[in-house]
This record gives C-alpha cells, sequence and structure tokens, in this order.
C-alpha cells in the first residue's frame, strides 16, 4: 500500500454548455497533478470561481452534465477498493460513497432535509455502508454522537429546531459516522460565527486524528488553512499553481499569487498598507496565454506571456508552477501563524 | 403542543372571518336586487287565475313575513345571521315550502364526493408525475406528458366537459353522461344503487380530473426541478442515498409542502369548475341545483347555495391548513 | 425590451409558438372590423350549411356566416379579457405594492382582505349577481364583478417582490431623498413588478375569458352580444349537435383552446424567463 491515498494526474474537467444557441466551454479544472497523503489535512485554496469547487466535484465523484472529465485520472486507494473517479462504473461509486469517502459540505442551514428527522437522516445516510439495522445501527450513532458532544436526542428533532452550531456538528457527525478514510470539507466554518467556528475546527481536527483519516479542507480563508493544515495546494484559475507543507508556504511562498494571499492575512500590531492584487481572477471560458497569472503579476516577463510554468519542485515537498520562483519574496515580514500545525508538528 | 394550538386558534380565526365575510357579501348582493321575491311569486300566482285586490294583498303580507322582509335591511342581516347558525334559511321557492337548507343539504354530499374524491385523484396523480417529470428532466415519455399537459391545463373545466359529453354521448356512448344514478335504481345501500353512483360518477370525475391534473403535474415540475438543486439533496446524492429514498423523501416530499399550500389556494376554483361540470352532466349536486335556482327564480335557495359554497370551501381550506404540519414540521414554529 | 422579445422568439419554443397562436387569433378578431355582415342579423345566410368555399366555417341554423360570427364574437370575447386583466392588475398592483412596500398592519390587512377573496368561490357569486342583475348583467358589469375576484393571487405575487425591493439600497437613496410613498412605489417599485404583471394578465385573461364562457353557454349573460360563450349557447339551444351542425359547436370551442393554449404558452415562458425559480400556480385553473 502506497502512502497516497489518491493520486490525480493530469486532470481536466471542463463545463461543456449550449446557452441560447452558442456553444461555451468552461475550463475549470485545466491539467492538475497532485496526491493526497494518507492521515493528513491537505488544505486547498483559492478565490472564488478559481475553479477549486469544481475540483473538489471531481474529487467527490459529483461529476454531472454540463460538467465532464475530458483527460486524466482520479486514483483512490482505499482498503480493500481501488477507484479511479474518472472511469468508475456506478456501482464503483456508490460502494465508495460514505463508506471510504465522505463530505461535509458547506451550509450547515441547508444541507440536512428540512421535513425529515435527523435519526432518519442518519438511516439514509449510514445504515447501508455500514451494515447495520434497528437497534444495533441506533447504539452505533448514538455512540457517534456523543463523541461529538451531542445528546442522543437530536436524533428526534428536525433540523430547524437545532441551532446553527449543533447543525454543523450534526452533519459533521453524519460524514465521519462510517469512519471514512477520506473527507472533503467543503468551506465547513464560512457561514458559522466565530466562536462555533473556532469549536467546529478543532472537533474536525479531533475526529481526524483519531480515526487517521485524510482530510481534504476547502476554504479561501488563509487564516484557517495556517491553524489546520498539514500542506496547502493554491489553485488558480483552474490549476494548481504552488503546493508545499503548510509553514513554509505561509515563510517562504514560492508563487507571487500565493506570496499575495499570505500578505493579505490580518497580523496582530500590523498598521502598514497591504499591497492590493490588481484585476479579476481570468474568465475561464477565455483564460490568458502563458502563465494565466501574469497580467496580475508583479513579477510578469514576457516569457510568462507566452510559455505556460509547469509545476516543478522548488524545495523539498514543495513545488511551484511559476517561471520566476526564485525570486518571490514574501509581501511582509514573516510571522509564524499562530499554533500552524506545519509548525507544532 | 402549545404551538400548535397557536397555529390551530390563528387559522380557526381565520376560518370564521372568511366565512362571515363570505355570507354577508352574498346576503347583501342578493338584497340588491331590484326584483322582491313576494312580487315574483304574487305575480306569478296572479298570472295563473285572477284573485280580488285583497286575497292578494294579504298574500303579500304573509309572504313579505315569511321571507322576513318586513323589517329595515339591517335586520333583515341580523335575522339572517341568526338564522344562518341554526341552518334555515327560508322555504325554497322550486320546492315550496321545502326548506332551501334541506334542498342544499340533499345535493351538498353530491358535489362533495365529486369534488374530494376528484382532488385525491388529481393532486396525487399530478404530483407524483409531475415529481418524477421534475427528477428524470430526460424522460423522453415524461417529456411528451408535459406536453399534454401544457396543451389541455389551460383548457376550462366547462369545455373539458363538453367535450366529453359529445365524445362519450354521441360517438361513443358506453357510460352515462347525465344524471347520478340510473332512473330505475332506488336510492338506498343497496350494491345496486352505489355501483349506479360510482357507474355515473366516472365521467364527471374523469373530466374533473382532466382539467385539474395538468396544473399540479406542471406545478410540480417546476417545483421539483427547483428543489433537487437544493443542498440537502446534492449533499444526499453524494452520500450515495438511496435513488428512490431521494426522489420520494427528499424531493418530492419536500415539493409537496408548497403544493398543499396552493391546493388551499385553488379550493375556491376546483369547487367553481366542480360545480360547473356538474351542470353540465345534470349531475345532482349544488351546480345543478343552482342553474335550477336560478332559473326557477329562488332566492332562498340560490342564497343558501352561495352561503353553503362559501362555508363548505373555507372549511375544506381549514382541514387542509391542519394537514400542514403533518407534511412541514416548520408551518408550527411560524 | 425589444431584444428581449427576440430571443424569447429565437430560442424559446413555447414562447414562439404562443406569439403565433395569439397573432392569429388576433388577426382573426380584427377581421370583424372588415366584416360585410351584420352579427346581430338572423337568416342572412343559407342555415346549416356545412363548411365550404363561399361559407368556410359553415353557416348556423340561425343562418348567420359563422367565418364573420366567430370574428365578432372573438373580439368580444378578447375585449372582455383585457377589461377584466386591465382592472384587476391596476387592484393588484395597488394592492401588492401598498402591502409589500408599507408592511406592517398595512400589509396584514391587506393580506387578510387577499385571503377572504381566494377563499370565496367565485362561481356560486357570479350567478347570484346574475341572479340580481338579470338583464343588467353586460359585458361591462361582468367585467366589473369579475375584475373583484381577479386580484388576491396577483397581489400577493407583487406584494412578495415589492417586499424584497423594501430593503434594497435604492429604496433607501429615495426615502432620503424625500420621495413620497406613492412616487416610491410607482417610479421605483412599479418597473420591477412589471414582467409579473405581463404573465399574470395573461393567466388573469384565460381565467376570465374561461368563465364568461362558461356563464354564456348557462344562459346567464347577455345572450344578444355575439360572444365566443353565447355562440356555444345558441348551438346548444339549436342541439347542433343532435341535428348534425357539430361545425357550429366545434370551431367555436376550437378558436378558444387555441387562444388559451397561445395565452398559457406565453404566460408560462414569460414566467419562465423573469424567474426561472418561480411558478405559476393558478394558471386558469
Amino acid at each position: 500500500m502506497s502512502d497516497d491515498l489518491l493520486k490525480v494526474e493530469g486532470l481536466k474537467a471542463y463545463y461543456q454548455m449550449n446557452y441560447f444557441g452558442v456553444r461555451r466551454e468552461v475550463r475549470a479544472v485545466d491539467d492538475i497533478t497532485m496526491s493526497i497523503r494518507r492521515n493528513e489535512i491537505y488544505g486547498i485554496a483559492g478565490e472564488s470561481s478559481s475553479g477549486k469547487t469544481s475540483f473538489i466535484k471531481v474529487l467527490a465523484a459529483a461529476i454531472r452534465p454540463p460538467m465532464r472529465i475530458v483527460d486524466g485520472s482520479v486514483k483512490y486507494e482505499f482498503k480493500g477498493l481501488a477507484v479511479d473517479v474518472a472511469t468508475a462504473t456506478p456501482e464503483q461509486i456508490e460502494a465508495m460513497r460514505w463508506k471510504h469517502l465522505s463530505y461535509i459540505m458547506q451550509g450547515s442551514m441547508s444541507v440536512l432535509n428540512p421535513i425529515r428527522r435527523i435519526g432518519r437522516t442518519f438511516e439514509d445516510f449510514a445504515a447501508r455502508p455500514l451494515g447495520l439495522r434497528g437497534a444495533a445501527f441506533r447504539q452505533r450513532v448514538i455512540g457517534h454522537l456523543e463523541r461529538l458532544k451531542l445528546p442522543a436526542d437530536v436524533l428526534n428533532a428536525y433540523p430547524h429546531e437545532l441551532s446553527g452550531g449543533m447543525r454543523q456538528r450534526v452533519t459533521i457527525g453524519l460524514a465521519t459516522v462510517c469512519h471514512p478514510e477520506f473527507i472533503i470539507a467543503d468551506e465547513p466554518t464560512t457561514a458559522l460565527d466565530v466562536v462555533v467556528q473556532k469549536e467546529v475546527l478543532g472537533l474536525i481536527r479531533e475526529i481526524q486524528q483519531d480515526m487517521g483519516s485524510s482530510v481534504v479542507f476547502v476554504t479561501h480563508d488563509m487564516s484557517v488553512h495556517a491553524n489546520m493544515t498539514d500542506r496547502v495546494g493554491i489553485i488558480y484559475a483552474g490549476r494548481l499553481v504552488e503546493e508545499g507543507p503548510t509553514r513554509q508556504m505561509f515563510f517562504a511562498p514560492k508563487h507571487p499569487y500565493t506570496a499575495h494571499l499570505v500578505a493579505s492575512l490580518p497580523r496582530i500590531g500590523d498598521t502598514a498598507q497591504r499591497p492590493a492584487l490588481e484585476g479579476r481572477p481570468p474568465n475561464l471560458a477565455e483564460p490568458p496565454a502563458g502563465c494565466r497569472f501574469h497580467p496580475r503579476c508583479p513579477l510578469a516577463v514576457d516569457k510568462c506571456k507566452t510559455e505556460v510554468p509547469p509545476l516543478v519542485d522548488v524545495a523539498n515537498d514543495h513545488r511551484s508552477a511559476c517561471w520566476r520562483s526564485a525570486d518571490v519574496q514574501p509581501l511582509v515580514a514573516p510571522q509564524a501563524p499562530q499554533a500552524a500545525r506545519g509548525v507544532m508538528a | 403542543m402549545k404551538s400548535y394550538l397557536f397555529f390551530v386558534l390563528r387559522r380557526l380565526a381565520q376560518l370564521i372571518a372568511v366565512i362571515f365575510a363570505g355570507v354577508t357579501a352574498a346576503f347583501f348582493i342578493a338584497h340588491l336586487s331590484p326584483v322582491s321575491p313576494v312580487e315574483s311569486i304574487i305575480g306569478r300566482v296572479s298570472g295563473q287565475s285572477s284573485y280580488s285586490p285583497e286575497a292578494v294583498e294579504a298574500l303579500r303580507q304573509t309572504l313579505t313575513e315569511l321571507f322576513g322582509l318586513d323589517v329595515p335591511l339591517h335586520e333583515q342581516y341580523f335575522n339572517f345571521l341568526g338564522r344562518l347558525i341554526v341552518g334555515d334559511l327560508g322555504p325554497s321557492l322550486i320546492a315550496f315550502p321545502t326548506p332551501a337548507m334541506r334542498i342544499v343539504a340533499l345535493a351538498l354530499p353530491w358535489t362533495l364526493g365529486l369534488m374530494v374524491v376528484q382532488i385525491l385523484i388529481a393532486w396525487f396523480i399530478g404530483n407524483i408525475f409531475g415529481g418524477l417529470a421534475g427528477y428524470y428532466q430526460n424522460s423522453r415519455s415524461l417529456k411528451a406528458v408535459g406536453v399534454v399537459a401544457i396543451a389541455i391545463q389551460p383548457i376550462p373545466y366547462y369545455i373539458v366537459a363538453f367535450l366529453i359529453v359529445i365524445v362519450f354521448g354521441y360517438l361513443w356512448p358506453v357510460l352515462p353522461i347525465s344524471g347520478g344514478f340510473a332512473m330505475n335504481v332506488r336510492p338506498s345501500f343497496t350494491p345496486e344503487f352505489i355501483f349506479s353512483v360510482l357507474h355515473h360518477a366516472l365521467l364527471p370525475t374523469l373530466a374533473l380530473v382532466i382539467s385539474g391534473i395538468g396544473t399540479w403535474f406542471l406545478g410540480m415540475r417546476a417545483l421539483v426541478s427547483n428543489v433537487v438543486t437544493e443542498d440537502y439533496v446534492t449533499y444526499a446524492e453524494l452520500a450515495g442515498v438511496d435513488q428512490r429514498r431521494i426522489v420520494t423523501s427528499y424531493v418530492i416530499r419536500n415539493a409537496m409542502v408548497p403544493q398543499l399550500t396552493a391546493l388551499a389556494m385553488a379550493l375556491g376554483l376546483i369547487f367553481s369548475g366542480t360545480v360547473i361540470t356538474e351542470q353540465v352532466f345534470a349531475y345532482p349536486g349544488l351546480g345543478s341545483l343552482l342553474v335550477r335556482a336560478v332559473n326557477g327564480g329562488d332566492s332562498a335557495v340560490v342564497l343558501a347555495v352561495s352561503c353553503v359554497a362559501v362555508i363548505a370551501v373555507a372549511t375544506a381550506i381549514f382541514i387542509i391548513d391542519m394537514i400542514h404540519p403533518l407534511l412541514d414540521p416548520r408551518v408550527k414554529a411560524e | 425590451m425589444f431584444s428581449v422579445f427576440r430571443d424569447l422568439i429565437r430560442y424559446n419554443l413555447e414562447f414562439a409558438i404562443g406569439v403565433v397562436l395569439v397573432t392569429v387569433v388576433l388577426i382573426f378578431a380584427g377581421l370583424s372590423f372588415v366584416s360585410p355582415v351584420d352579427p346581430i342579423t338572423i337568416y342572412a345566410a343559407i342555415p346549416d350549411m356545412p363548411p365550404s368555399a363561399q361559407y368556410w366555417f359553415g353557416t348556423n341554423s340561425r343562418g348567420q356566416d359563422l367565418f364573420w360570427q366567430m370574428t365578432f364574437a372573438l373580439r368580444n370575447t378578447l375585449t372582455f379579457g383585457l377589461t377584466v386583466a386591465l382592472i384587476s392588475r391596476v387592484i393588484a398592483i395597488a394592492v401588492g405594492l401598498a402591502a409589500g412596500y408599507l408592511g406592517g398592519w398595512v400589509d396584514r390587512v391587506l393580506m387578510f382582505f387577499c385571503d377572504i377573496f381566494v377563499a370565496i368561490p367565485i362561481f356560486p357569486i357570479l350567478i347570484l349577481f346574475y341572479f340580481v342583475l338579470r338583464s343588467d348583467m353586460n359585458t361591462m358589469n361582468l367585467a366589473l364583478i369579475m375584475a373583484s375576484f381577479g386580484w388576491p393571487f396577483d397581489a400577493r405575487l407583487i406584494r412578495s417582490v415589492a417586499v424584497g425591493l423594501r430593503h434594497r439600497e435604492f429604496t433607501r437613496h429615495a426615502v432620503f431623498a424625500g420621495m413620497s410613498a406613492p412616487k416610491i412605489m410607482l417610479e421605483e417599485h412599479l418597473p420591477y413588478v412589471m414582467p409579473i404583471i405581463f404573465s399574470t394578465a395573461m393567466a388573469n385573461m384565460i381565467w376570465s375569458i374561461g368563465l364568461e364562457v362558461t356563464l354564456a353557454v348557462l344562459g346567464f349573460t347577455n345572450l344578444n352580444i355575439p360572444t365566443i360563450g353565447t355562440a356555444i349557447y345558441w348551438a346548444n339551444n339549436h342541439s347542433a349537435m343532435i341535428v348534425g351542425v357539430w361545425w357550429w359547436i366545434l370551431i367555436p370551442v376550437i378558436i378558444v383552446v387555441l387562444l388559451f393554449i397561445g395565452l398559457f404558452l406565453l404566460a408560462v415562458s414569460l414566467n419562465e424567463y423573469i424567474d426561472p425559480r418561480s411558478r405559476l400556480r393558478r394558471m386558469g385553473a
């Protein structure tokens, strides 16, 4: 069994649509190669409409028209089950769902069926993958809820009867009750207030350590990455532009875009004006030639406008797709992100 | 439990308000009439044979008292409300001296039966097929059903009923097109009578279902195509929840909530449609009664039918509202 | 506005069919202005002639050329439907915008009346009116009565949009600029609800014309005015089906069904265009 649980190679996933008679092709995921190891929290960061949502849809095998995998492979190596999402049969996907791969969705308000008791939702989601029924199943669920500090009677409640924090804990419970090896957490804390946010993050980390699962943690909030993740990958305009251990990404970014994201973090006692990034993320239907970041890049040279920079090793376990990665400087003086996991480890 | 009680009380207040407003409107419309029911009876009676002026005057007084017209309008109104509560709206004219309310009470079950059966069939079948059409948007046969629904849906009750009478009356006479039961069967609880009633109810029900089902089909299809994009459906699909379970418990159940509200809002229209259809099939319900009463100049029965219609529809809406929390636990919390 | 119309015709089949049907019906009704015959005259042609080159739609038992007769009937029916739609739109706009913008007790009172009007079955009430008005039940009176029942669904719809508009930035600007409430509603909010008004007007016409046809067929309107409903009434009155003058019944039915389908397609496609998430729950039921 290899060290990698997931290997993505040359993945291209496009939206192909026909809108009012005009054909459009949006290259939401354009040639991504990466892997996720066992027992790690891998952070994915990027602006909205950078393609990160489409990327995790592919990882979750939730590919629906008009989106289509055009090229590449997405190979999982679970215990006793190997699946390539790009070529898998519906039966294979079915066998993988929830038992091996689960998902924590953003917006705890709307992810639970409003007219179904929580207990019934647990049955719908987890009874089949767990292979349990009746009292045995209920016992297992109640035991799991206790671990999440949730009382057993939430099973009899309707979603609208719970608070936002409780609901999010219920969805975490739903996603983890089957002890999956791979969990995708899509902005799980975005809609929550700060206190609840901290609690939920702690919970996800605790559960992950307990079960030894791999977690892909998606958020645009860099401070959450600093607190949660072992490694971070940055997606820009459908491409992975940099990836590396969280600590290195924050202290020594090797891509100008990462440097900008890190610099935009608020710091204690910081009064300096932060350099703003000009322009907007490109339209994925007509991405710019060469490096897609070049129109906004302060370091751009002529080469960047014509040639696509490959993702290459720039340091130990650290890759960047930039022709001038050697010249990238942190935009603000490095300051240890509070309790960065990479730092603690 | 307490919130449910509050919910029921609020709806009850609404029920009473609607009934009150409806019967008040009916009363005042009926009394706008420039033609007095007394004079029309006298006209009819004296047209048949000649009476002395004294006899006519005596008849006029008796009738005025009988109809309660000997007091000012506002007093008549309060008398009307009082008598409505005990279910007495004076004698019918076409079936004098049978109380108008008794005639209405005889017709009401036919109408209610037709209405309930047609709603049950049209609402459930329309919703189920509409739900499937909304979920399986690429299914060709369901798309074809949608085209048929769009073509049939805007056709009013009367025309549908009329076309069915033409088809089954002239082109393919296999089912009875008129009446509530066969002439040669005596109304009683015998299998023969019940069979006859069902036999005669087939075509009116068919006409009503055809008129009504398109609305529910199209409404449900539109609702479901919205519900499938809700996070809880996406999430259940990501979790690999059994597809039949998703379609039923996640998609259709949720889309049924607004459909139930829509049903409550459409009841007045459905009632009108039922009454119209009855008339086409000479079905012995309120519709036929209403038309007969208008043609016979029977103001007591016309007013009684209007009041009973208001009360029946408002009560039916109330009952649907009571079912609502069963389908949607959030209603009580509002 | 024009480009929206063009896009809808080009890419929305339902809208295109609706436009074609309604246009055909309108042109047909417009022919009444050049009609060589008077719609009231009877026995001007040979009675009971089936459709032919001379009489495209045949003639009826009263000796009228059905083709020209139908142009008048359709014109009157359309005029009636438009009148009801117009008046009830005005009420719906007034109630909907006021309830949505002013909120509070105004909203509660207006919506309470809305609920009452929704719950009252209109058909018995219309018959009650006919019972009282008898021969005074002309097109105008009927239109007024129907209009006063045809607004509550749409007022609710408009209100729900207006509630959303109330919290928008531009409304606050208008309030700070000292605009009066009626001015804000008419100048700032009305344009936003115009599309809804168009699509509900179609649905309203289906509803009102359907009821007019029903009342006329039962003989509960002024039968001397040619409308689609009275045409069917006279056909029934002469037992057209039994004596085999089927075209007398079939032609008005086909015309009115084409009109309904045309209006319905326009309403549905317009509605989808305005708000893909919305639905038309009442559509002439």
